[in-house]
């Protein structure tokens, strides 16, 4: 490298080593220890503690919510991700730089914030209280404001993906797609779909990981009702306030390997979508 | 209109008229789409929070603030936020040259484990801080030897914090240095400048917009991150208690129009921050 040119290269290299091993002191000190010290945990309670835990109904209906909450989550915020997306890059009119700023708030607002508005809403005394106590429906302290605040914290995931992707392709596929008799339709699902595919996947990617490990706002508008609106998260939240560490270690592990999985599929994608790019 | 498109018979304009229309409408479909779907989730909420934080000027505000610590709540988080966001600065700095320039064993098991905290759910790092410094492992045995104490105190926060915001910086700075051509660097160093001036001259303008945007993100993450944060910090008033967990318990002691003032607040420091962080990103790309 250009610094050997100036400086002897033992110092060069001692240098190096010492920026190396900073770095990975430091990745290693913040994420790989504290990873090390759970899974020790776990092992050494070993396999009964774990079997016992994965066996209570509360656990397993905690994993179900978060499963449900999640599916939705992601649903909605990918579909609706794309339509905004293209509607940021494919159109322009007054306003737009507005919806832009839109789409940051939620990276801006504390999840403690989302619940507390959620609740402001639909809570005692909320602007849309009357509307829904009226038609019988339990908003707040029940499922669907804990879906509404999981989706909240995770709009912008799918669109800040897809929205550089659109950016870069352009339109002249799609126009030839069109000029050639194609419909709408069909230059959407076959020209525009194919060449976003991989960065829609990297967003519902990010996006799962975040519905999967919410708490602050679901902390607000769950009501915290054990064996009801508890997420996998709340789980552990409350089995640790209680003393009961074993069970919050376990699905707390739980939940770090399903991350971990997922992480590795992260990276496989990001890896795909370089190669896509280095290649068009 | 229509009735003369139909009278003409064959392809031709007539038959682009309706059809341009369609378009048209489509084009109003998708965006009204698109309004209506961020109005309804984003902007709705956050008129809540205002309206009911703000409602009646600083009144509201002025009774949270004069709960007991309140502001200490609000100084501790501004202050950790500080702290976490300079060291975060460095070592992502630090971390991204590592991952790009230099080729070592376990580079890429580097990079993928830089990503770690974007996956695994902060309420776990809390978890995971809480056993390894806790009085059954061998690091919390060996610094409760030392009498320095991590668990709750302000130090497991700012252990937390620096966890959970670890890629911020790398991510953002990462592209930049891998897009930068090292033959500026060269030439500096071939007409004789030092490493510390290279670095200094050349490499640091060049990544400065995307270290700045990971360091406001970071800063803007720390105001409102209550995950990690909530088991390890101990929640004490006046010691150990962040803002975000003081925006938590008031709303558990019902009092939203207070909670709602706090929230406010640190919205409007957070928010400015994010925009900040944008109109970053677009000068880096234009410079690019």
């Amino acid at each position: 490298m250009s610094a050997a040119v100036t400086a002897p290269k033992t110092t060069t290299r001692r240098g190096r080593r010492a920026i190396i091993a900073l770095a990975i002191g430091w990745v290693s000190l913040l994420l790989l220890l504290p990873l090390a010290a759970i899974v020790w945990t776990v092992v050494r309670a070993g396999a009964s503690s774990v079997v016992h835990t994965l066996s209570q109904p509360d656990v397993l209906h905690a994993f179900q919510l978060t499963a449900i909450i999640t599916v939705l989550a992601v649903l909605i915020t990918s579909v609706f991700g794309v339509i905004v997306a293209w509607v940021l890059v494919r159109q322009r009119f007054h306003g737009r730089s507005l919806l832009n700023a839109i789409v940051d708030i939620p990276f801006a607002l504390s999840p403690v914030t989302v619940g507390l508005a959620a609740v402001v809403l639909f809570g005692p005394g909320g602007w849309f209280a009357p509307f829904f106590a009226a038609r019988g429906i339990q908003v707040v302290y029940a499922l669907p404001a804990m879906i509404l605040v999981t989706i909240f914290i995770c709009i912008p995931f799918t669109i800040r993906e897809v929205v550089p992707v659109l950016e870069e392709i352009g339109l002249d596929e799609e126009d030839a797609s069109r000029t050639l008799g194609a419909s709408v339709w069909h230059t959407f699902f076959k020209v525009t779909l194919p060449n976003i595919r991989w960065a829609l996947a990297y967003g519902i990617a990010l996006t799962t990981a975040r519905a999967i490990g919410e708490i602050g706002a679901v902390l607000i508008v769950s009501g915290l009702i054990q064996g009801k609106t508890e997420t996998a998260t709340l789980f552990i939240y409350r089995a640790y306030e209680e003393r009961q560490t074993a069970e919050a270690y376990v699905v707390a592990l739980v939940l770090a390997a399903v991350s971990v999985a997922l992480l590795v599929v992260i990276e496989l994608l990001r890896h795909r979508q370089e190669q896509e790019r280095t290649r068009t | 209109m229509s009735s003369a498109a139909q009278s003409i018979p064959g392809r031709g304009r007539a038959v682009g008229v309706p059809h341009r229309t369609v378009a048209v409408l489509r084009h109003i479909a998708l965006r009204g789409a698109a309004f209506i779907y961020l109005g309804a989730l984003v902007l709705v909420p956050v008129a809540a929070i205002v309206t009911k934080g703000f409602g009646d000027g600083f009144a509201t505000f002025s009774h949270a603030m004069a709960v007991p610590g309140a502001w200490a709540a609000i100084r501790l988080t501004l202050v950790t936020a500080t702290i976490v966001a300079a060291i975060n600065a460095v070592m992502g700095t630090t971390l991204a040259w590592v991952i790009v320039r230099y080729r070592f064993p376990g580079r890429r098991m580097l990079s993928t484990v830089v990503d770690l905290p974007l996956a695994i759910p902060t309420l776990v790092w809390g978890v995971m801080i809480l056993v390894l410094y806790g009085p059954n492992s061998i690091i919390g045995k060996a610094f409760d030897a030392l009498g320095v104490r991590v668990l709750f105190t302000p130090l497991a926060i700012l252990l937390a914090l620096c966890t959970v915001t670890l890629p911020f910086v790398v991510r953002n700075v990462q592209p930049v240095l891998l897009e930068l051509d090292d033959a500026e660097e060269e030439a500096a160093a071939t007409l004789g400048a030092t490493r510390r001036v290279t670095f200094r001259r050349v490499v640091f303008p060049a990544i400065r917009s995307a270290v700045l945007a990971g360091t406001l993100l970071t800063f803007s993450r720390c105001l409102g991150e209550i995950g990690s944060v909530i088991l390890v910090s101990g929640n004490r008033t006046g010691h150990t208690l962040t803002a975000p967990v003081f925006i938590f318990s008031l709303t558990s002691q019902f009092r939203f129009a207070e909670a709602a003032a706090v929230a406010t607040f640190l919205f409007a420091i957070s928010f400015v921050l994010v925009l900040a962080t944008g109109a970053l990103a677009k000068r880096g790309e234009a410079r690019g």
